[in-house]
């Protein structure tokens, strides 16, 4: 036992494990900070950033508890049973949790809240890594896909009932991971693709975004079939042509034959000439899939960008379409919903290049930022640290992130390799998101800033320490 | 493998695009965008407000009618407020608990507007409440004592003149540039009318909140602060003890006493009885409804805007106009047997001898002498028709500033009426009328109507022999030459030489054997009066005298409008020469000073009848 836990010492990322330490006490001294009392006392429970070290500490005992007295072949036998008890915690939560700030998706245990979906993320990667090192198993295999899939939309499901839209939206980390072992890179891509659509569609409107579409598309087709440069030009001067069509429609003596809207019409073209070439191209050649999924992709776009309004108006709720509203620049709102975004952005701007110095901000320690030791944290670092401490900050995440990828790849465990990969996929979505949120690149979506937020999830990130050799 | 390491990097490549991303986000907020950083500072920084002194309001012999003391408040921010005794502090302040309570509920329903600032919790306490609170205030965060200054009044007088001063509403901050909530202004009189230049201009000290929330320093060693500039002191041509002794003779009567200096235009005494209390325009808003609800209504300012009939002190004009007509001389006489008659039209008089010429028919203010002449001018053979001629005497009677505002800087200045041809044509329809039917204008009675600074602008006219300048209540000074307007003469469209005339003839209206205003005698001093009775279907007529003193070379002149006083002789005339000795004199004579108690003693309340 001796042996084995010294040279599990050795094997240990220790540099790994420093930085992440240096992260967690960044977390606290800038938790510490946003505080704003005048009686402290570091170990004051009362107080959050006291309570905060607190969970540190069980956080850091945990993981050592995890590291030496589980054994490593615990964790591919455990990863189903994890997986099965986690999805019944989320379902029993909808039951019987406790709802806070709208959402139902925590658990009261007297002393302390607790999240359960937090947790979700890891028996997730573990349940994944287990199904995705099975001997033998590829993407492109149907079963094969379809198991990952399901394992990924399960606890989504269940967490987008809780209405916890924004943890459910880091899932889409496993996304990057499934490529990784083999997924195709198109699905990502189109996969932005809507999504720019969707927030074109929203900011300028249908027809530009159907242009957009068409522009890429039709690019690709070009690209992919090795036709001369030449296409490309035609592309984008059809597309140009194309771009005067609203202006013409526009004209009354027009308009008034024409009752249809830009967006219809060329709708109805691509469609009809998209339609057409699947055919012939299946006729033609039955197995060349590209030109044939490229068109279909096109169609759907077409759907997509025609229902973008129903989607906004019916399916996301009242505040998400506000958020969504105002980070497009929709509506202005700094009072209201813009108020956060805004504060956030005033207390980060303030800070210029090498901050207010420790203690000094004024935006976060007067709460002008609300939730500013969870969710907003970064704008004390912003405000207090600066540019320079922002960007080290920066820094740190993106040597954690390609660390663990590092060292995923290194392993020769695919079991290992694939977890490492999941925890790697999970912190970049969850700084990336996080961080775009406050300084106003993406609407407010609740999610915490890893290892520097207030609040006790650190433990899920503790077992990434487990990529050892 | 190598296809692996491909994804590895494309890995790596994606995650370092997104964070440069950020990073350029991040250099774009905090480094190239400066709003940020200013919003953030106007967030941290704390504007103190300096409130001005407003200007004083200086009477004509350099005495305050208006000046300044300061009155202490209580401040609020909410933000900073913590749990504090209740109690104590109602018991500094003398307050109810639910007072405070509900304050606080108004606060927190208002808590977004609020923001940051402070709002008001308490005005105007006491200066023992003041400094027993700052000791306190520790124990009290987020409450403030702030010391602002406040109207006083020296003298009981001009309330209505002066005007008050109250906090703005969001009505006014609205439709007036520079208000905030929590400033004050001038709502009437000169407080309104020279709002500008009393109001002064707001300061403000900046400090710098740390990140504790304390009041660090001043930002920037002051530098950007703006000292409050206190607003300019008005000299006005107002004789506050005159106006207080004019409004000491007007007690429980109802009416205007108005005197102008004819040499200059600048207004004496502005009196509008009943008036409002000095000592309530210091808490208008306690009053406010009070002084709606009079049915004598105090808030009316009946020296400009009560438009009457003036009665017989017109008849001045229409004689003035007949001589520059030509229509008769100062020699010309009329018959009159108790009056004038006209087949069924009668116009009655008292009993005097006849016939009287010009002068003789102003003494004795003759209604049959001034019917003739006003047939005389309108029946004038040189216009084709009585329309013609009566445009004509509309032109001639307005030339005197009737019919139109003067132009004086009293706030809400009314232009009474002179009728015109057309106001005839619509009465009786065109061609339907003849000088006849119009004939009460001859007495100042009937669809002519001005305002009792009208009738007082008609005196100084007289007093001047011919001319006039539009009456003001502001005195020019190096900085502020006066307005044009108010240096300007006026002049009739009489000429000056038919002026001595009248004047002859309201000289002997006060010393003439059979003169109607006798009563207006003052000891060593030659006064010329007009006294005029204006007809009141509702009640007592109106008393009305118009004077000026002395004959030669005047220095003021009066027009005394008393609602239901009778006889112009019975009260007005008393009233105007006693107001015109005691600024003359400094004190009423021995052998005056039964009038006066006489007139200080009357009531005439009882015959107001209220609408």
């Amino acid at each position: 036992m001796a042996s084995s836990s010294s040279s599990l010492i050795r094997r240990l990322d220790w540099v790994l494990i420093a930085v992440t330490l240096l992260l967690v006490g960044i977390g606290w001294m800038n938790i510490y900070s946003a505080i704003n009392v005048d009686d402290r006392a570091v170990f004051d429970i009362t107080q959050r950033y006291g309570m905060h070290l607190l969970w540190i500490g069980i956080s850091i005992v945990f993981d050592a508890l995890i590291l030496f007295a589980i054994p490593e072949k615990f964790w591919s036998a455990f990863s189903w049973w994890g997986y099965i008890l986690m999805l019944a915690t989320l379902v029993a939560v909808l039951v019987i949790g406790t709802e806070i700030k709208g959402s139902k998706s925590w658990i009261n245990l007297g002393m302390v809240n607790i999240q359960p979906a937090e947790f979700s993320k890891i028996t997730t990667s573990l349940a994944l890594a287990l199904a995705m090192s099975k001997y033998g198993f590829n993407f492109r295999n149907f079963r094969d896909g379809a198991t990952a899939f399901a394992l990924m939309l399960l606890p989504i499901a269940l967490i987008l009932l809780e209405k916890e839209t924004g943890l459910a939206l880091v899932y889409i980390a496993f996304l990057f991971v499934f490529f990784r072992e083999g997924m195709s890179g198109w699905l990502i891509l189109l996969g932005a693709l809507a999504i720019l659509l969707f927030v074109i569609t929203l900011a300028y409107s249908p027809f530009i975004a159907l242009l957009t579409a068409l522009g890429i598309i039709w690019t690709l087709i070009v690209i992919e079939s090795k036709e001369s440069n030449l296409w490309l030009l035609v592309v984008a001067a059809a597309i140009a042509l194309l771009s005067f069509l609203p202006k013409l429609l526009a004209i009354e003596a027009i308009s008034n034959i024409i009752h249809f809207s830009p967006f219809e019409i060329l709708a109805i073209i691509v469609a009809t000439v998209s339609v057409y070439l699947i055919v012939r191209e299946i006729l033609r050649n039955p197995r060349s899939k590209f030109m044939r999924n490229a068109l279909l992709s096109l169609i759907c776009f077409i759907g997509l960008i025609y229902s973008v309004e129903f989607l906004f108006d019916k399916v996301l709720q009242d505040h998400q379409r506000a958020r969504i509203e105002v980070l497009l620049g929709i509506r202005e709102d700094p009072s209201g919903v813009g108020y956060n975004v805004h504060q956030s952005m005033v207390a980060i701007g303030s800070g210029g290049l090498t901050g207010k110095g420790y203690l000094n901000g004024t935006q976060t320690r007067f709460n002008f930022v609300p939730e500013q030791e969870t969710d907003f944290i970064f704008c004390t670092i912003g405000e207090e640290w600066g540019l320079l401490g922002a960007l080290f900050l920066l820094i740190l995440y993106f040597f954690i992130i390609t660390r663990v990828i590092n060292s995923a790849e290194k392993n020769k465990n695919n079991f290992t390799r694939i977890y490492g990969y999941c925890v790697a996929m999970c912190i970049a979505v969850h700084v990336v998101i996080n961080l775009s949120m406050t300084i106003g690149l993406m609407p407010v979506i609740g999610i915490p800033l890893p290892f520097l937020s207030y609040g006790g999830s650190h433990f899920w990130h503790s077992p990434y320490f487990c990529l050892f050799s | 493998m190598a296809v692996y390491f491909r994804k590895k990097s494309i890995f790596i490549i994606a995650i370092a695009a997104v964070f440069l991303v950020i990073a350029i986000r991040l250099f774009s907020i905090q480094i190239i965008h400066k709003e940020y950083r200013i919003t953030a500072e106007n967030n941290a920084l704390k504007y103190e407000t300096q409130f001005p002194a407003r200007g004083r309001i200086i009477d004509r012999n350099g005495l305050s009618m208006v000046d300044n003391k300061m009155v202490y408040d209580i401040m609020v921010t909410p933000i900073e407020v913590t749990a504090f005794d209740t109690l104590a502090l109602c018991r500094i302040f003398d307050l109810d608990k639910d007072y405070v309570v509900k304050c606080f509920e108004g606060y927190k329903k208002d808590r977004r507007k609020i923001g940051y600032g402070s709002v008001y919790f308490l005005k105007h306490i006491s200066s023992e409440q003041y400094n027993y609170f700052v000791e306190q205030s520790f124990h009290f965060p987020g409450f403030s004592a702030s010391i602002r200054s406040a109207r006083q009044y020296p003298y009981n007088a001009g309330g209505n003149l002066i005007g008050y001063v109250s906090e703005v509403d969001q009505n006014y901050i609205n439709n007036n540039e520079g208000y905030k909530s929590g400033d004050y202004a001038g709502k009437t009189g000169i407080e309104q009318a020279y709002e500008s230049r009393l109001r002064g201009e707001k300061g403000y000290t900046i400090y710098l909140r740390d990140a504790h929330n304390q009041i660090k320093e001043h930002y920037e060693n002051g530098q950007y602060d703006k000292e409050a500039i206190a607003g300019e002191d008005l000299n006005t041509s107002i004789d506050v003890i005159l106006q207080a002794y004019g409004e000491a003779l007007m007690r429980n009567k109802v009416g205007s006493l108005v005197a102008i200096e004819p040499a200059t235009g600048e207004v004496l005494t502005l009196i509008s009885s009943p008036g409002i209390d000095v000592t309530q325009l210091d808490e208008i808003n306690k009053h406010y409804s009070d002084l709606v609800n009079n049915p004598l209504r105090p808030m009316f300012n009946r020296t400009v805007q009560s438009v009457q009939p003036p009665g017989s002190v017109f008849k001045l004009v229409n004689g003035l106009i007949a001589l520059q007509e030509g229509v008769i001389t100062e020699n010309t006489m009329y018959p009159c047997h108790s009056g004038f008659t006209v087949g069924n039209l009668h116009v009655g008089c008292h009993s005097h001898p006849s016939p009287l010429n010009l002068k003789q028919g102003i003494m004795m203010s003759c209604n049959s002498y001034f019917c003739y002449t006003l047939r005389a001018i309108l029946d004038n053979p040189k216009y084709n028709n009585v329309e013609e001629a009566l445009t004509q005497w509309h032109d001639y009677v307005e030339s005197f500033g009737f019919g139109s505002k003067l132009g004086s800087d009293i706030p809400y200045e009314l232009g009474g009426n002179v009728p015109s041809a057309e106001t005839y044509n619509k009465m009786y329809g065109k061609g339907g009328w003849k000088s006849l039917s119009v004939i009460s204008l001859s007495i100042g009675q009937g669809e002519f109507q001005a305002t009792p600074l009208h009738l007082a602008n008609l005196c100084a006219t007289v007093a001047n022999r011919g001319y006039y300048y539009t009456p003001h209540i502001i005195r020019g000074s190096e900085d502020y030459p006066l307005d044009e307007q108010y240096s300007t003469r006026h002049y009739t469209m009489v000429d000056t030489s038919y002026f001595p005339t009248i004047v002859d003839g309201m000289e002997m209206a006060v010393y003439g054997q059979g003169g109607t205003a006798s009563a207006a005698r003052i000891p060593g001093v030659v006064v010329c009066g007009k006294t005029g009775t204006a007809q009141n279907p509702h009640g007592d007529d109106h008393s009305v005298f118009i004077c000026f003193a002395p004959k030669d070379n005047p220095q003021i002149a009066v027009a005394a409008y008393i609602e239901n006083g009778g006889f112009g002789a019975t009260w007005a005339a008393p009233i105007a020469s006693l107001l015109m000795e005691k600024y003359l004199k400094g004190e009423i004579s021995p052998e005056r000073k039964w009038q006066e108690q006489r007139v200080m003693e009357a009531n005439l309340l009882n015959k107001v009848r209220v609408k």
